[in-house]
């Protein structure tokens, strides 16, 4: 096996790895500030979970940029022979 | 495993059957409106009220100029990432290509309803806001938050139809099940925020060009 494989196997899952941990704590406050604010105003639900959903996938977003990176170099490597 | 970053032949279909149903639907759909509407046109004016009001809500602006653009995107970007359902299909956003178009429409449409908004003047000066320093920065993020609504569709219609894709390689049968349903909330999701995404943005890129009153010195 050619070192270069063995190093893009590598970084895929180091990026994928360190891509979903940042977005997973960031996912973790955003929800727990939205059911916070439910509590504290349910008629304002509507509105709140709608932002929510909208800010949630906006920050995934940061993790499927990871996703894409890692597919990059698993499968469209420029340097793989 | 086949590579997901490249379409095959085969798919190259794509779209089009997809726009084919909802351009036959539609026609369908308004050649009889009958002021007492039947179940099927109440059914699409629930649609179009519901796009109205979002539009509405998200931005503040009147629904009318942006109803039909962005009504639209979200139609086909949800049939598109819902057509996973049928076996054998891969949905058109899950390749690059479609994902690609669509933003570059975004793009194009943020320019045109800029331009329509405020005038060709109206529009570039809306790059010079807040302070003329920020002109390159603001040309860069034109052209990135495109792209970022490019990959951000792309990747996650692509990451679930190969997650399941994985997972059916692995035990096929009920497992893949659940991440499919999954999946069709990523794909609502989704459609949902690209047409909010493009929306915000033709807005702002329309507000930014309107003509600003004079700020008015208070005398005291």
């Amino acid at each position: 096996m050619d070192y270069v494989n063995i190093v893009s196997i590598f970084c895929a899952a180091f990026a994928v790895s360190f891509g979903a941990l940042g977005p997973a704590l960031a996912e973790g406050r955003a929800v727990a500030a939205a059911m916070d604010a439910i509590a504290r105003q349910p008629e304002a639900a509507n509105t709140i979970s709608r932002t929510l959903f909208v800010g949630l996938a906006m920050i995934e977003t940061t993790a499927i940029y990871c996703l894409v990176i890692a597919l990059l170099l698993l499968f469209a490597n420029p340097m793989m022979p | 495993m086949d590579s997901p970053l490249q379409s095959l032949p085969l798919f190259m279909l794509g779209p089009v059957p997809i726009m084919a149903v909802l351009v036959l639907g539609a026609a369908l759909l308004t050649r009889r409106l009958t002021l007492v509407p039947s179940k099927t046109q109440a059914a699409a004016e629930l649609l179009v009220s519901t796009v109205d009001g979002q539009i509405r809500d998200v931005t503040g602006a009147a629904p009318a100029p942006y109803r039909a653009f962005v009504g639209t995107l979200f139609v086909f970007i949800l049939i598109a990432n819902w057509s996973s359902l049928i076996p054998g299909v891969t949905p058109p956003t899950a390749t690059m290509e479609t994902p690609a178009a669509l933003a570059a429409l975004v793009f194009l449409s943020i320019i045109w309803f800029g331009v329509r908004g405020g005038g060709v003047g109206g529009f570039l000066r809306g790059f010079a806001l807040p302070n003329p320093v920020m002109i390159p920065l603001n040309m860069l993020e034109s052209v990135t938050r495109s792209f970022s609504m490019f990959v951000r569709l792309f990747g996650n219609v692509m990451s679930g139809v190969f997650v399941i894709a994985i997972v059916g390689s692995l035990a096929a049968l009920l497992v893949p099940i659940p991440l499919m349903v999954l999946d069709l909330l990523t794909g609502a999701v989704q459609a949902y925020i690209f047409a909010v995404l493009s929306m915000v943005f033709i807005t702002s890129a329309v507000e930014k060009g309107k003509p600003r009153p004079a700020p008015q010195i208070e005398e005291s």
